[in-house]
């Protein structure tokens, strides 16, 4: 098993040869822009100065990574949370919906699965429709959702959240299933002998052993849903969140907005990721268990 | 003799259609009143949803299968074409038939789904039949409440609406597939998973880029990459090529996390044979460890298959030619043409089962071996 130190070293030198890499081809990528500017104003660089300027252009082809992050940096931390340029207020209104959804979609997939599994009649026939329905691609019909229930009068929120909830209780729905059925026939048998009511095996066996599958699953479903919500907020040219930001930045042209966007919802899906693993392993100390 | 065992779908059928038995019965020949009040097919489907309450656990249970599966349409059928030019008028009695003829299709899937056939022939009919009802019954009571509560069009149009405007508009619908499908998808699938399996192949080779390179890999699968997809149309320009590296970027990392996953699925004891044999590394790797990951590269094919539709629709909305799904979708919707969007929607769905299918068929050529194939 890898520790975390035997890690460590390789990842942080891939990650170096991605920061060289990147700024390699920022400057192929935005030298002929750059070689173009300089032949219009009639102008002759050195080779470094050249490579300075074709690192410092304000809508470069690919920005270099000191860019993005400049930008990041002024628009998380330099800007005041409330402005709608300011990226923490964008990334708040996209984790706002993420999160509605998300639990709304964790809710959803619990209880469909508790049918699912207490229901013959819905495991034969509600189950392969939603094994089939992971197979198409779903997030097609965010524009829909969005501009219907707009036409309704429902904006904002909830609209978004909604895609967010059917994107994220198919992963937990399918979890679920596979967590309550994990108790062996004799744990099952045990709790025969033991004259358990259906209610009692459910809670005392089934419940305690689909934890491990509910946060695995938990762990697609908050990615599938920040994924739902960035989506939900391009077809309407919404006004705030990260969607909307890479819509802006790429009707603007504005390349460096449009990566530090990025980042700021990686960070965002990191963290979401993370928090859920981390309650996973506090929920799992909590009943017991013993790291293997 | 044994009393019969009532099911409670029949039973609950019968009580639900009370109502409209008395509303009937009452106004018999009193013209221009609402379905099912009045009329023939009115009648029937009364009669129809109320007959297996009577035969209910009097019958052989596949008999009373049949007789249920026969009602509920029948009765569905009825209904439809009863509603049809009443849009918009249905009253408690059209929607108390309705649900009624649900029970008993229901009541229907029950009984199947408790059968256990020996035949293999008859389990395999039993596991389509069965969510076949299920997916007919969401497409009967969507037309039967868009049309008997007259829903806007705009808002929600029946699926017999969806199907007109398919076989209406074919060749856009066909137009858009090749676009975004033939084009996009499939260049793009092809080169991200390649490359995928290839780099997966090389990091297993060498175990410093395999430990630098896993945890990224696992954390980038959790990361929205979608969002590249404008940053793409800036480079690659509003054709298919941008589409493709869009596509080539989400289907390479979770091809590369789990063919490295596979190609360490092989036991000690395999490789301790092949070392006896004294074959080579790429002895080994062709013939054990390859096969032995194929159930996990198939994995991320399957994956990859959804990603790939998902990642060329969506880059689509950031700026297309005048062609393409994701380009019809998002114009559509501005254009409130919601059955034309509905349209995509279904062909896109069809497209993405096809291609999870041909891959899942595939691999069942593939790993015929694997337990999980041969059916234990």
């Amino acid at each position: 098993m890898d520790t975390f130190r035997d890690k460590l070293i390789p990842v942080t030198s891939i990650l170096a040869g991605v920061v060289v890499l990147w700024y390699v081809m920022a400057v192929i990528l935005n030298t002929p822009f750059q070689r173009d500017l300089d032949r219009r104003a009639g102008e002759t660089h050195t080779l470094s100065e050249f490579i300075g300027k074709t690192l410092a252009q304000p809508k470069p082809t690919l920005p270099a990574p000191h860019q993005v992050a400049v930008n990041f940096f002024e628009n998380t931390f330099l800007r005041p949370v409330t402005s709608n340029r300011s990226l923490v207020y964008n990334a708040w209104v996209t984790l706002s919906s993420t999160l509605l959804g998300f639990a709304f979609g964790t809710a959803l997939g619990i209880i469909i699965a508790v049918g699912i599994v207490h229901v013959a009649t819905l495991d034969r026939s509600l189950m392969p429709w939603i094994i089939a329905s992971q197979t198409i691609p779903i997030l097609a019909v965010a524009p829909m959702i969005i501009v219907v229930l707009a036409a309704v009068g429902i904006t904002g929120l909830v609209p978004k959240a909604m895609i967010s909830t059917y994107l994220s209780f198919f992963p937990v729905t399918v979890g679920m299933v596979k967590g309550l059925r994990s108790p062996e026939i004799m744990h099952l048998d045990l709790m025969h002998t033991y004259n358990a009511s259906r209610a009692q095996t459910f809670w005392k066996l089934r419940v305690p052993a689909s934890v491990p599958f509910l946060f695995t699953s938990m762990k697609v479903a908050v990615a599938a849903s920040l994924v739902g919500a960035i989506v939900g907020e391009l077809p309407t040219g919404a006004v705030a969140g990260i969607g909307a930001k890479l819509l802006a930045g790429a009707y603007y042209s504005q390349s460096i907005d449009i990566w530090s966007a990025l980042v700021a919802g990686s960070v965002v899906a990191a963290l979401l990721v993370m928090v859920v693993g981390i309650a996973g392993r506090i929920v799992d100390r909590a009943m017991g268990g013993r790291p293997a | 003799m044994k009393a019969p065992m009532y099911s409670w779908q029949a039973s609950l059928a019968f009580l639900l259609v009370i109502f409209p038995i008395v509303v009937f019965v009452t106004n018999v020949g009193v013209p221009g009143l609402a379905w099912p009040y009045s009329g023939f097919s009115g009648g029937l489907a009364i009669a129809l949803v109320t007959l297996p309450a009577w035969f209910s656990g009097r019958l052989l249970k596949l008999w009373e299968a049949a007789l249920c599966f026969v009602c509920a349409h029948g009765a569905a059928v009825l209904l439809l074409g009863g509603i049809r030019g009443h849009e918009g008028t249905a009253g408690p009695g059209y929607y108390l038939v309705l649900a009624s003829a649900w029970l008993l299709a229901w009541r229907c899937v029950a009984i199947l789904s408790e059968q256990r056939p020996l035949s293999r022939l008859a389990s395999t009919a039993l596991r389509l039949i069965i969510p076949a009802i299920f997916g007919a019954w969401i497409l009967i009571i969507w037309e039967a409440v868009t049309r008997g509560a007259g829903i806007p069009f705009i808002l929600l149009p029946p699926p017999s609406a969806i199907g007109a405007r398919i076989a209406s508009s074919l060749p856009v619908l066909g137009a858009d597939v090749r676009q975004t499908i033939f084009k996009a998808v499939i260049f793009g699938y092809v080169v991200g998973s390649g490359t995928g399996f290839l780099v997966a192949i090389a990091a297993d080779r060498v175990p410093f880029l395999r430990r630098g390179l896993l945890p990224i890999g696992n954390m980038v699968s959790a990361l929205p990459i979608i969002g590249v997809a404008p940053i793409m149309v800036m480079w690659f320009g509003f054709d298919w090529q941008s589409k493709a590296a869009v596509v080539i970027i989400m289907t390479f990392f979770p091809m590369l996390v789990n063919t490295v996953a596979g190609l360490a699925a092989s036991g000690h004891m395999e490789r301790d044979l092949m070392r006896t044999y004294a074959s080579g590394y790429w002895q080994t790797l062709l013939k054990l460890r390859l096969p032995a990951a194929a159930p996990f590269i198939f994995n991320a094919l399957k994956i990859n298959s959804t990603l790939a539709l998902i990642g060329a629709i969506v880059a689509e909305f950031f700026g297309t030619p005048v062609v393409g799904m994701g380009f019809r979708i998002s114009t559509e919707v501005g254009r409130m043409n919601i059955d034309m969007v509905w349209a995509e929607i279904a062909v896109a769905a069809l497209a993405g089962s096809v291609f999870y299918g041909v891959v899942a068929l595939v691999e069942r050529a593939v790993t015929f071996w694997h337990p999980s194939v041969r059916g234990g």
